[in-house]
């Protein structure tokens, strides 16, 4: 039976640390306990739970401090207030996955969840200026600052970003923020198939108008988006963010370039908020079910040519961020993993993470990417400069 | 106050330069080594011309198999290596050694692949920053980070400093814009590291590279972002009777939601050294500028300079000078771009870079005043007020030691006010040498022992660069 620890300070983090280090017991890191990745598997585990609250919050200069235990919703709800948000729309998996738990700003940044404007503004990597950890020789290190540029030292907040708690606990992060814009709007053009999509995203990249969010959703995913409410055919979603004044010039502009594309529509600011939100959250493939969910990062001209070769081979949906370059992937029976990797190597590289599955497939799948010999080397050596005795888990 | 240590060379490479220099020259074409004195001379410092070192020779490899090579070698023989871009650093970066060699990657200078679709271009390391925007220019891209050195300087040097610029309030800093890198590693293995798929897997070891000043590995070649160029851009002036109310009017149009591309500061003899050389137009009866450039179509524009030109009247602005044609833009920017250049016309000065939280701007001004009066000189200040980077420039004699000494001193004590009011060292030009002594004033030992530690993963040896960015003392042993 695993002990669930959750210290009250970053002190009593770093004693449990030390004991746990002394007893050579390991330990499993948990934000907010809404991912399968992040299950004890016998681990004792140290959560962040009670490292709670916004510690510094200057609206003026656009930066938060919080530790890492806050909860997602108590800081959105604090940047609501001053018309602030997060540039990078941190999803939440928890309807896909099927998970409970709460979200936390810890968790934001050690898994580096980063929704749709990713691709123009950032990932959550790139907006995290600071943090406070404890590393697993129960040593309290802070690295970065709350400036909004600094180049002092090696930047391990970085590392820290996205390291899934295999390296340190993060007990405090800062970040930037950005003013929520005053408007937004949806140009959708109907009817595309993927190659189409695709040529007509990257158009849309090229032009002038700021398009913050770029994705398709092929016909099969397309019902099961904003209710139904989009016309009839696939839909490719552009969003457009900023003053109101702006937002309705760029949707003229945008809107003619793609007439030439297909149908033209478009959605207003509530409409917009919600199918962002639902594509953020892999809304399509919230379906109660433990068909294998993969999210495959490649470069945006590739998405659509390595779904296609997919389709020739097993049975695959999916659908497209970033303009094109993240696919999500429901697969309908085997995870196929080696099939995958495979066609994403020949189409250029990029990566796929496994993120739902039967429990055997997960078990019997390498979830992360695989890399090269001389990475996974190195990686191993930094892990050991974090983690000498090994207490937090590689990899998964 | 004293000199700035470099670590004392060792002797055992010393003793051997001459075999050393033979088998470089086996290693590489001809003509891409350097080893005869008077012609190692132009490689002896960086921008920071305080401090020069004559490095033992300087390899000028034209491919990464040869990059490779060279650290092979060095790594078997425990050589320090030093890389260099152009040698435009502001804080000693490139600065070599006399039992170094020198990496330059001057001869690597291609653009390899220009990939509009996925907004990407694939550039050899020493391609300048200006030479990628230019390359893609007339396609209506641009390549955002835009140091002041952006004529000269490499995106290899970028990458090791993590370089930012004037524009960078909006689009973010070399490491926001870099997708990928091939990066040879201290023992000449060679790997990737990202790509155009956004987000590699594992620990964001890209990130991590990116800052490093050449202390984790070789940077050959870097896969940027290319962005689409806007529709028109707009710089406008405006003069206050005071750095106070030109911080709290920076400080209100951030707060008001409003990004601009840039928001440039200077103060009266920023102003004063910067009109007499590039005649831009800058009103010559305020004690501080503000250049706030917005950017989109002519609308657009209008609407934010109408809410911009609403907070400075706030504030009590006394000249408001809007750019009325490209060429007047460009003026006004060129005006501010050769400040350092400028200034250098009329005394010696070391540039200092800490970082502050907005709110502390006015204070660390009149902080900075204070620490350099009382040290008899002058100074001149010229930042990025919009992410709190500032740069004042201290003026000295270079021929009078005291004077100079009187100028370190001055700046150590302003970096240690910008780390006291919450913020850092160095905001884009980086550690080097320059700052690596006041490194323990920003972090606690655990702090330092921490980076050392992952830096050692890469380096066990400590031969990349190995005399910046950490305080000699203290160092993980070998």
């Amino acid at each position: 039976m695993s002990v669930i620890h959750d210290p009250l300070s970053e002190d009593a983090a770093a004693r449990i640390v030390l004991s746990a280090a002394a007893a050579g017991s390991p330990l499993q890191i948990r934000g907010g306990g809404t991912r399968t990745l992040a299950q004890a598997g016998g681990r004792d585990i140290l959560s962040s739970a009670n490292l709670s609250g916004i510690v510094a919050y200057n609206p003026a200069e656009m930066t938060m401090t919080a530790k890492a235990g806050t909860p997602l919703e108590d800081i959105t709800a604090a940047l609501a207030r001053h018309r602030q948000m997060l540039a990078f729309e941190p999803l939440d998996l928890r309807p896909a996955l099927g998970t409970g738990g709460i979200p936390t700003i810890g968790g934001v940044f050690a898994t580096n969840a980063s929704g749709p404007r990713r691709f123009v503004a950032g990932a959550a990597r790139d907006s995290l200026l600071g943090v406070r950890f404890v590393n697993g020789a129960g040593g309290i290190v802070k690295a970065g600052g709350r400036v909004m540029k600094n180049v002092t030292g090696l930047d391990l907040s970085k590392l820290l970003a996205g390291s899934r708690g295999t390296l340190a606990f993060l007990t405090e992060v800062t970040f930037r923020l950005l003013p929520v814009p005053e408007d937004a709007a949806t140009i959708v053009v109907s009817g595309l198939n993927d190659a189409e999509a695709a040529a007509a995203m990257a158009t849309a990249m090229s032009m002038t108008v700021e398009v913050s969010g770029a994705a398709h959703l092929p016909e099969s995913v397309r019902g099961r988006i904003l209710g139904g409410r989009l016309p009839d055919g696939a839909a490719t979603v552009l969003r457009l963010e900023g003053l109101a004044a702006s937002v309705s010039a760029r949707a003229g502009k945008l809107s003619s370039v793609m007439a030439p594309f297909g149908a033209v529509s478009m959605l207003d600011a509530g409409a917009t908020a919600q199918l962002w939100r639902e594509i953020r959250d892999v809304q399509p493939y919230a379906d109660g079910t433990a068909r294998p969910l993969w999210r495959v990062s490649v470069a945006p001209t590739v998405g659509h040519q390595l779904v296609a070769a997919l389709r020739l081979e097993t049975g695959v949906d999916a659908y497209y961020d970033w303009q094109g370059g993240l696919v999500w992937l429901r697969m309908e029976a085997d995870p196929e993993a080696e099939l995958v990797r495979r066609y994403i190597k020949a189409l250029g590289g990029g990566h796929a993470t496994l993120l739902r599955a039967s429990a055997a497939a997960m078990a019997a799948t390498p979830v992360l990417q695989p890399q090269a010999e001389a990475i996974e080397a190195l990686t191993a050596r930094i892990k050991e400069k974090f983690d000498p005795a090994g207490l937090f888990p590689a990899g998964r | 106050m004293e000199q700035i240590g470099f670590l004392p060379p060792r002797a055992a490479v010393l003793s051997r330069r001459r075999e050393i220099v033979a088998d470089l020259a086996d290693l590489l074409p001809e003509g891409c080594l350097v080893h005869e004195p008077r012609e190692l001379v132009p490689f002896e410092t960086d921008a920071f011309v305080s401090y020069r070192r004559v490095p033992l020779a300087v390899a000028l490899p034209e491919t990464t198999a040869q990059v490779a090579a060279v650290m092979k070698y060095c790594h078997r023989y425990a050589i320090p290596v030093v890389p260099r871009g152009a040698g435009t650093s502001l804080s000693g970066g490139a600065i070599p050694q006399e039992d170094a060699v020198v990496l330059g990657l001057s001869k690597m200078s291609r653009i390899l692949d220009v990939d509009y679709a996925n907004r990407s271009a694939t550039v050899q390391a020493g391609v300048t920053n200006l030479a990628i925007s230019d390359a893609v220019s007339a396609d209506g891209y641009f390549y955002a980070p835009d140091p002041s050195s952006q004529l000269a300087c490499t995106i290899g040097g970028n990458i090791g400093m993590n370089s930012g610029g004037a524009h960078c309030l909006k689009y973010g800093v070399t490491t926001n814009n870099l997708l990928g890198v091939k990066l040879v590693l201290v023992d000449g293995t060679v790997v990737e590291l990202g790509g155009k798929a956004l987000d590699a897997p594992g620990l964001d070891l890209l990130g991590l590279v990116c800052g490093s000043e050449g202390q984790l590995g070789i940077v050959t070649e870097a896969t940027v972002r290319l962005i689409a160029k806007p529709e028109g851009a707009r710089p406008v002036l405006f003069g206050f009777d005071s750095s106070e109310e030109a911080g709290a009017c920076v400080a209100d149009i951030i707060a008001a939601g409003i990004i601009p591309v840039a928001i440039e500061f200077m103060d009266r003899p920023a102003i004063t050294i910067c009109e007499a050389f590039a005649g831009a137009g800058y009103p010559s009866d305020v004690e501080a500028l503000l250049i706030v450039e917005v950017e989109g179509s002519e609308a657009e524009m209008d609407d934010m300079l109408h809410a911009i030109i609403d907070i400075a009247r706030r504030h009590g602005v006394k000249v408001v000078k809007e750019s009325q044609s490209a060429t007047q833009a460009a003026l006004i920017w060129k005006g501010r771009k050769s400040a350092f250049g400028a200034t250098g016309r009329i005394a010696d000065y070391i540039c200092m870079d800490g970082t502050v939280p907005l709110s502390q701007l006015p204070n660390v001004l009149r902080g900075t005043a204070e620490i350099v009066e009382r040290h008899g000189l002058r100074v001149a200040n010229v930042f990025h007020a919009g992410d709190g980077n500032m740069h004042p420039l201290i003026l000295f004699n270079a021929n009078d030691p005291e004077d100079a000494a009187r100028a370190e001193e001055a700046g150590n004590e302003i970096l240690k006010l910008c780390v006291d009011a919450g913020g850092c060292l160095t905001g884009e030009h980086g550690v080097g040498i320059e700052k690596r002594d006041l490194m323990r004033h920003q972090y606690a030992e655990a702090d330092l022992a921490q980076q050392m530690a992952v830096r050692a993963a890469f380096d066990p040896q400590w031969i990349l660069n190995p005399s910046k960015v950490f305080p000699l003392e203290g160092r993980p042993a070998a």
